[in-house]
């Protein structure tokens, strides 16, 4: 096994570290505080009260009640349940309004909705332009009375460009038209109040802000109308059955409170990190490439294509270094075809194909940037010098 | 991540024969930036016409490059007719196999080889004549056929593996399945071909077949007093033999087309194809 000591690791958008924090807190709940929360004993009701704590941790995150968050096992699930709700909450209405870059967890639901639901539904998917920003006149004249919901993510996961979500969220809300944002990569990174916002539901993931895998929450306010996803037992007051994932979901409270203690250290220390990477590559490697907004971004995410080479052999060479990261290139998606993003995004194939995407966390040092900086010209140079379309006077 | 075999990596990381010679005798150009991979070829004579010299440039992942890189090695000291015959097997072979969705990276080199030999001996790519089946990968029903052959392919899956056809917008997916269809049934070698070890995944098919043969089948068409037999799988088609009143019944095509075959897709696998044994 490689030992995390050794490893640079740059791919926090596809997940984190579990906080020692984190861990600390969780431990006790895999070991001796096994009880049910929904037990009539104080067994039971000991591990009950931990689950509430959680709750509030996360619903201040959030600048939420604490009674609005619903624990559940992962993002996907969050989204589902927001979508499938909205679906059945207003049946007559068949029409949802999404953007060309969701996660998988949202576009591919869409895609699937007719065989889902087995109705006939219009999904209009927005485009973006090519910095990946969405045009809002147009977000305007897609809705109508037969929208049942939006579901706009805030901040993408390849790009780490953000959505103007509380207006776009304000919009929605004019027209009695519910709001979803799958904010999974947003949540920890960016401040979110909303309880000032018109949003109705609202995702998130654990591992993606230093807490355990397997625990998600989605919040819905306080008033809309929700019908479960999964049906069963009474927890999370009837929104969603099934036994608690205890030590995940206290885990997950603690990481939400370190999220919130370290969102001032994200956007200042980890975005010098972020910044002082992005321009080192971009002006020691020719023919490199910023995909994104440069300024509404999140601040630890940096897409960069490397013109003329594929990504999958960029990424295993960066690994024969320990170097973590992940790219938007057909060979690493499993399909043939390069990332949906970028494509949405109009990004040629020449650079698509060669796309780096570099996601920063707390745990990143200078030095690591350093290192980062000084391996990538001679890889990316070592490739294209193998590459039939590099000229090297170009 | 992709599990590669020792000699890929190596290939990968130090291939060998990177360039382009000057004045080659023989230049293959294939792919394109837009399929995300893409791999020129050259290679010399010597003057008894042995490849005395190749040289590769590729655009790709690791197994990309290191199919590159092995082919060159493996053809450089063949004669023109010697190499003609390296097939995309061949190739994957000599890196210890490839993952399956990979197949494709072999196929590239193999036609590389193929395009830089036509280019020698002046004659033009008789791959690049068929008609384009896949638009999204240019790929034409000649190269399609050439890997359901050579591969033994058995599903549009593996098509798509091979050829990459059918893999972007999916539009060319039915076309794909006649294609296979037709060329299995054309193909002679059939036999040779169900002598193969069958995979993992055949044998959870043949699983999943039987029980929903007993469960879902069986039970209508032994009403009208007809049975029905599993013959054989492989890949996605599956040979059936129709028993008892239905192997006089008129309609036993219908039956089997319109019954069974709907009935495995739905329960199965949506692309298999049912056939009976004859």
């Amino acid at each position: 096994m490689m030992k995390p000591e050794n490893v640079v690791y740059m791919d926090n958008n596809a997940t984190t570290r579990v906080a020692p924090e984190v861990l600390e807190v969780m431990l006790p709940y895999l070991q001796d505080y096994y009880g049910n929360p929904s037990s009539m004993h104080r067994f039971g009701g000991q591990v009950e009260a931990a689950v509430s704590q959680a709750r509030k941790q996360v619903a201040t995150l959030l600048g939420a009640d604490p009674e609005e968050i619903v624990f559940t096992s992962c993002g996907t699930e969050s989204d589902s349940t927001a979508i499938f709700s909205a679906l059945q909450s207003f049946p007559d209405k068949r029409h949802i309004v999404t953007t060309r870059v969701e996660h998988p967890a949202v576009k591919n639901l869409c895609e699937q909705l007719d065989t889902l639901t087995g109705h006939k539904h219009r999904v209009t998917r927005l485009t973006v332009a090519a910095d990946g920003t969405l045009d809002l006149q147009k977000y305007e004249e897609a809705l109508d009375d037969d929208t049942a919901i939006v579901s706009v993510m805030w901040a993408n996961n390849e790009t780490g460009v953000i959505f103007p979500i509380a207006e776009m969220a304000r919009m929605a809300r004019e027209r009695g038209i519910l709001f979803h944002t799958d904010a999974v990569q947003a949540v920890g990174k960016i401040p979110i109040v909303l309880k000032d916002l018109d949003v109705d539901f609202l995702s998130l993931s654990g591992h993606k802000l230093h807490g355990p895998k397997g625990v998600g929450v989605l919040y819905v306010r306080r008033g809309t109308p929700f019908v479960p996803f999964l049906v069963g037992g009474h927890q999370e007051k009837g929104r969603r059955g099934g036994t608690e994932n205890v030590a995940s979901i206290v885990g997950l409270g603690r990481a939400c409170e370190l999220a919130a203690a370290h969102m001032a250290e994200e956007n200042s220390r980890v975005k010098g990190l972020r910044d002082k990477l992005e321009q080192g590559l971009l002006s020691s490697i020719p023919h490199a490439i910023l995909n994104g907004h440069k300024t509404d971004r999140l601040p630890n995410t940096s897409n960069i294509s490397f013109e003329y080479v594929e990504g999958e052999a960029i990424l295993l060479h960066m690994d024969q270094y320990n170097i973590c990261a992940s790219s938007g290139s057909a060979c690493t998606s499993g399909s043939l075809e390069p990332s949906h993003v970028l494509r949405a995004m109009g990004v040629p194939f020449t650079a698509a194909h060669g796309s780096i995407r570099y996601s920063l966390s707390i745990y990143n040092t200078e030095e690591e940037i350093d290192f980062v900086l000084e391996k990538m010209p001679p890889i990316i140079a070592g490739l294209r010098q193998m590459s039939p379309f590099w000229k090297a006077d170009a | 991540m992709w599990e590669y075999t020792n000699k890929v990596q190596q290939h990968f990381l130090h291939p060998k024969n990177v360039g382009e010679i000057e004045n080659p005798d023989g230049t293959g150009d294939v792919g394109s930036l837009a399929c995300g991979d893409a791999l020129k070829l050259t290679f010399k004579l010597d003057d008894k016409g042995v490849i005395a010299d190749a040289r590769f440039k590729t655009f790709g992942c690791a197994s990309a490059i290191a199919s590159s890189s092995v082919l060159t090695e493996m053809i450089i000291g063949m004669s023109l007719d010697e190499a003609a015959k390296v097939t995309n097997e061949d190739i994957a072979n000599r890196l210890g196999g490839l993952p399956k969705e990979k197949m494709h990276c072999s196929v590239m080199g193999r036609e590389a080889l193929e395009a830089a030999i036509a280019n020698y001996r002046g004659l033009k790519i008789p791959m690049a004549e068929g008609e384009v089946v896949c638009e999204c990968f240019g790929v034409t029903d000649l190269e399609v056929i050439r890997a359901i052959t050579e591969s033994s392919l058995r599903s549009v899956e593996e098509i798509t593996n091979f050829t990459k056809a059918g893999g972007g917008c999916g539009k060319c997916i039915d076309r794909l399945r006649e294609i296979l269809v037709a060329t299995v049934h054309q193909g002679v070698d059939i036999k040779a071909v169900a002598e193969k070890p069958k995979r993992m995944t055949t044998l959870q098919k043949i699983k999943k077949i039987e029980e929903a043969l007993e469960r879902e089948i069986r039970p209508g068409l032994r009403k009208d007093g007809g049975d029905i037999e599993l013959v054989d799988v492989d890949g996605d088609f599956v040979t059936v033999s129709l028993r008892g009143a239905c192997t006089s019944c008129a309609k036993s095509q219908t039956t089997l087309k319109e019954y069974v075959e709907k009935k495995l897709r739905e329960l199965v696998l949506d692309s298999l194809i049912v056939e009976e044994s004859k």
